[in-house]
């Protein structure tokens, strides 16, 4: 196994990886993200409490559980980067930071147009919405963190040092958040209700989060591919291979 | 060769992304005194900091030796609003000896006798350098790594510095430093960093 | 670790403290920006008691925390510019011992200090006197979350041309679930009912960050200096 990890590492390999990864992934997601908003946003019943506007949960849930997981996945690209030393995990780790920032503002924005209809307002302060937006802000540290660095080497460490820390902290956000809102509101509803969702919504709505996870890989796999392209154009390996 | 006090093997050196050297290769054993030379921006300064373990990023190749290492470097490495003596009493680098008459007797090879409870800041930074230098006299560390310590010496100073150099090495300990001014010591053994130039 | 880490560990303390208390407008100033925000809320929220001390807490843990980004900032800097830092990386002792005495130090010049002082504040807010002392120990274990928590960022942005502003950003959303727990304990105790929950926790945090924090400071130090 370590084998295989070790290959990942080195740029030519990782280069043809993911071309052909590329190649069968991008058709894969179109078709899943296509067949899954038709049917959520438009085939699935209506909700007997929302009516139609609960149909943004089919972009808004699979927005949010990528963007965590997307952060641990930065995280453990961090871990690579540190302790094996893995110099494709410095590039895995510029690519997934902007994505995940991407999907967490994505499930906030959405987040924020389910609550009007129901609750009335552009922003309501729930245990969710709060820790998506601190989620957000830890993405966008590790962001800004990277780029401060003039050196590239030492930004990828440090960003894994703060990243490998966020890991750690989310639960805790997480946690203390929950904590907190019930503080504050006793009587709270929550978004997805204590009630089992039914089937005929779950089905979209799981393939929207898998639908997802394939969007995310291939955003970060293309944004790997561009790095390797701009700082590798000078190399005989990648010349041979363009031509 | 267990006991090395430093072995650097085919080190290849970066900053950002211009390699300065590749290759150097060095080894330092007990009693050897090594001068490294080179053109003003040939990487001295990292290597010396590369050899302390400072700087692993950038650094390729395999750094081993010795743990008991005193290395000064450009900074001074003293808190400015604690005296000369104070400073040497509570040293960061942890090796060295806090004997109150050590340190004065210390102080005065240097020159600096009767600035004991001077503050830092208000010494030049001639002075504050030979504070500095001051843990040479105090330090049970093997292997030296001076980055520069003849700057803003004169004659005198030089000489008693050449002297400590010098008898460091008699009594088993290594020494490593670059200058720009000739010395005087002998079996001194010459790294010159522009064979290494990438 | 070497027969003298205990010595050195001391001594090492001593520093810092001594040089601390060798520039007092340094360890005083905090505690005026601290007075002078809190006094800005009256100012800004209008001077009705009763609103006043519904948001006493809040406002006295905002402004703590506040407090404590700004303070972060200066942990490390000094030692930095002047190859001290260098010097103790290259110490044989620990590192991630010897950055959780200068953390330690810094808490007990920054936060205690703090939590000592804060009855007076709580009086400006009109909050019930009978949180006070709830108050001033959730501050005195927040604080130590928070100087953990800003030693991290400090660590890592040490080496920056402009890190003040990077260190309060990569802070914040960690210093979130301190601010929760300091906030409910306080407002629990000023209503009448049992904080000991929230101090636990508080507790829990300072403790584990005890634990965990050491190792990431020294890894963002050596990180800083590679830089």
């Amino acid at each position: 196994m370590w084998s295989i990890v070790h290959k990942m590492g080195s740029p030519p390999w990782f280069y043809r990886f993911a071309n052909g990864a590329i190649a069968w992934l991008l058709p894969i997601v179109l078709v899943a993200l296509v067949v899954g908003c038709v049917w959520g946003l438009l085939v699935a019943p209506p909700d007997y409490r929302q009516g139609n506007s609960y149909r943004i949960i089919f972009i808004h849930v699979p927005a949010a559980v990528v963007a965590l997981a997307g952060y641990y996945v930065m995280a453990t690209a961090g871990l690579m980067s540190i302790v094996w030393k893995i110099k494709m995990a410095d590039t895995a780790m510029r690519a997934l930071a902007p994505v995940g920032a991407a999907l967490t503002f994505v499930a906030l924005v959405t987040g924020s147009i389910w609550g009007k209809p129901t609750w009335g307002a552009w922003w309501v302060w729930d245990a969710r919405i709060t820790s998506m937006l601190i989620l957000l802000f830890l993405y966008l540290g590790v962001m800004a963190l990277s780029e401060a660095f003039d050196n590239k080497a030492a930004a990828a460490k440090a960003c894994a040092v703060l990243s490998l820390v966020g890991t750690v902290n989310i639960p805790i956000i997480y946690k203390s958040v929950d904590w907190w809102y019930s503080l504050h509101q006793p009587a709270s509803i929550k978004f997805t209700g204590e009630s089992a969702i039914d089937a005929s919504m779950l089905y979209p709505l799981l393939l929207m989060i898998v639908a997802f996870y394939g969007l995310f890989a291939l955003c970060v796999l293309l944004r790997m591919r561009t790095e390797l392209l701009t700082t590798h154009r000078q190399t005989s390996w990648l010349r041979s291979e363009l031509s | 060769m267990a006991d090395d006090l430093l072995r650097l093997e085919s080190i290849d050196l970066e900053r950002g992304v211009r390699r300065l050297l590749t290759g150097v290769s060095l080894t330092v054993r007990p009693g050897d005194c090594w001068q490294m030379l080179g053109s003003n921006g040939s990487g001295k300064t990292s290597l010396m900091r590369a050899m302390a373990g400072l700087t692993r990023l950038g650094v390729q190749g395999y750094r081993g030796g010795t743990d008991s290492v005193l290395y000064q470097g450009h900074l001074p490495g003293l808190k400015p609003l604690l005296s000369c003596r104070e400073n040497l009493r509570w040293h960061g680098s942890g090796r060295v000896t806090c004997d109150g008459q050590k340190i004065d007797a210390a102080l005065a090879r240097v020159g600096l006798e009767g600035y004991e409870d001077t503050v830092i800041c208000q010494l030049s930074a001639g002075q504050q350098r030979r504070v500095g230098l001051a843990r040479l006299w105090l330090s049970e560390a093997l292997l030296w790594l001076l980055d520069e310590p003849f700057t803003a010496i004169d004659v005198d100073g030089t000489a008693i510095l050449e002297a400590q150099i010098q008898h460091h090495c008699a009594t088993g300990g290594g020494v490593v430093f670059t200058s720009h001014q000739p010395t005087h010591l002998p079996e001194l053994k010459v790294l010159d960093l522009d064979k290494y130039a990438a | 670790m070497l027969p003298e880490a205990g010595a050195f560990l001391r001594y090492q303390g001593r520093r810092h403290l001594q040089v601390a208390l060798r520039r007092p407008s340094d360890i005083v100033g905090p505690l005026i920006f601290f007075l002078m925000v809190i006094t800005l809320f009256p100012i800004g929220l209008g001077p009705d008691p009763t609103v006043l001390a519904a948001l006493a807490p809040g406002i006295l843990w905002v402004v703590a925390l506040l407090s404590s980004l700004v303070v972060s900032g200066r942990l490390f800097q000094a030692d930095f510019e002047d190859g001290t830092l260098e010097q103790l990386v290259l110490s044989p002792h620990p590192l991630a011992i010897s950055a959780m005495v200068e953390v330690l130090c810094h808490w007990l010049l920054s936060g205690v200090l703090l939590a000592l002082a804060s009855p007076a504040f709580a009086v400006l807010l009109n909050m019930p006197s009978r949180a006070i002392p709830v108050l001033m120990t959730s501050l005195a274990l927040g604080t130590l979350c928070l100087s953990l928590i800003g030693a991290v960022a400090a660590s890592l942005t040490v080496a920056l041309r402009r890190g003040g502003v990077l260190l309060s950003l990569l802070s914040i959303p960690l210093t979130v679930p301190v601010l929760i727990f300091g906030t409910a304990a306080v407002r629990e105790a000023a209503l009448g009912y049992d904080p000991s929950s929230w101090l636990a926790l508080l507790g829990a945090l300072a403790a584990g960050g005890c634990v965990l924090a050491p190792f990431a400071i020294a890894a963002g130090l050596r990180i800083s200096l590679e830089a």
